[in-house]
């Protein structure tokens, strides 16, 4: 016992560093699988807090850009009204009051990172105005990332530049889906892979997201085909695909709330 | 004793928020960052408790984990110079390590630039390893870790200078 003790002593140094270097590399691993890193995460009122001080300065210096896109996509929606046939669409922008099965929830980007290998942005909406873990965000030009923590008043949000995301997405002309993946390159490319090699790729495609899973509706566009290639099973294309987004410069954003998608993984779960 | 210990819980935080408000958004050549923030490692009292400079170290780096959700990357490569920093200032002081009389503000600059050079470049493989967490990715670490580095080195380097006090 005293020998013990002696021990520990002589050692404490070693030994406080080789604790704290394994908490640290826990909190490491903790952080690379998705919606475990509850301890260390900016959406808490600390972190939150400084970020929006820091943004409400700051905010001011994009108000012009920020109006442009709006105008821009102000533009493009009306144009798709004035320009449709369908009597149904104009019908139910009027009125309102549709059932739907997709709410849309505006939110402002507080943090954005983008040169690191996971990447996360912070926002500021959270568990105050019913906001959760999966579910989708978007800008008018395409996909941002998941939200994968929530506190009370700010939410993190899993980039597309990250490289434990997966999102279902697929070709705009056929329905052959992939997984969209992050190969830490470049903050404006991203990897599609498992696309069947029967499906007919072509330089310049698009690539919108799936459907398949219940964070994103359907037909949100992502990005378009740069190059592809077989990977090494040769079954399979790798696609490198160059996002719409400009994901360096998000200013706001859309959080999108599938209202169906509970009841949709109450039915998947019967299945098992 | 006061003045030291108030110094260091300043230059703890202001050295935090300029790093995470400010240098994470440079994103030089679209991945180069500065990381200045282990200048309160580098200039850390060289008489000290070990165990409360080990210690504080983690809390710098999980800090700045924080804020920039990165695990516990910085954490780690911050506990791990805390921890080696005694065997790098004998190393680049030599004899007056010995004696405990070295003084960063009147030291050599050639020594100086050593010390800050071994520290930052230790601390940002193991940061970039971590962060990366990819064998297949070595270059690419490597390349982060190098070219980081050199701007990290220059801004500590440029700091000290402005910052230091005239003592003649």
């Amino acid at each position: 016992m005293q020998q013990i003790i002696n021990f520990i002593i002589r050692n404490k140094t070693f030994l406080l560093f080789l604790l704290l270097f394994t908490l640290s590399l826990f909190f490491t691993i903790q952080s690379h699988s998705y919606h475990k890193s509850k301890f260390i995460n900016s959406a808490n009122f600390l972190t939150g807090g400084i970020y929006e001080a820091v943004n409400n300065i700051g905010g001011y210096f994009n108000l012009r850009k920020e109006n442009n896109t709006l105008l821009e996509e102000n533009n493009k929606l009306k144009s798709i009204l004035f320009n449709s046939e369908n009597g149904a669409l104009k019908q139910s922008y009027l009125s309102e009051n549709t059932s739907n099965n997709y709410r849309l929830i505006p939110a402002q980007v507080y943090k954005n990172s983008y040169a690191a290998a996971n990447n996360y942005l912070t926002i500021n909406k959270g568990e105050r105005d019913s906001i959760h873990q999966d579910f989708g965000v978007i800008t008018s030009k395409g996909i941002i990332g998941i939200i994968d923590n929530t506190s009370k008043k700010y939410a993190r949000v899993m980039s597309i530049l990250n490289t434990n995301s997966r999102i279902n997405v697929q070709l705009k002309k056929t329905d052959h889906f992939g997984t969209l993946t992050w190969d830490n390159e470049s903050p404006e490319n991203v990897t599609l892979i498992d696309v069947p090699k029967l499906a007919p790729v072509i330089v310049g495609d698009t690539i919108i997201t799936g459907g398949r899973s219940t964070i994103f509706p359907k037909g949100i566009p992502v990005g378009k085909v740069v190059s592809f290639k077989l990977d090494e099973t040769e079954n399979y294309y790798n696609i490198k695909v160059k996002l719409f987004n400009d994901m360096t410069n998000v200013g706001h954003v859309y959080i999108i709330e599938n209202l169906d998608a509970k009841e949709i993984s109450i039915l998947n779960n019967q299945d098992e | 004793m006061n003045n030291i210990i108030s110094r260091n819980i300043a230059r703890f935080i202001i050295l935090v928020l300029i790093q995470v408000l400010v240098l994470n958004n440079i994103n030089f050549l679209g991945y180069i960052n500065p990381y200045i923030y282990i200048l309160f490692i580098i200039l850390f009292p060289i008489k000290n408790n070990r165990l409360l400079f080990i210690f504080l170290s983690f809390l710098l780096g999980l800090t700045v984990d924080l804020f920039l959700d990165s695990g516990g990357v910085h954490a780690a490569a911050c506990v791990s110079i805390a921890y080696i920093r005694p065997v790098i200032l004998k190393f680049a002081f030599g004899m007056t390590y010995e004696h405990q009389t070295v003084k960063f503000s009147s030291t050599e600059f050639g020594q100086r630039f050593t010390y800050f050079s071994i520290i930052i470049l230790i601390h940002h493989l193991i940061l970039f390893s971590l962060e990366i967490f990819n064998t297949s990715k070595i270059i690419l670490i490597l390349k982060k870790s190098l070219f980081s580095s050199i701007f990290t080195i220059l801004l500590c380097l440029l700091i000290t200078i402005l910052f230091s006090r005239k003592n003649k």
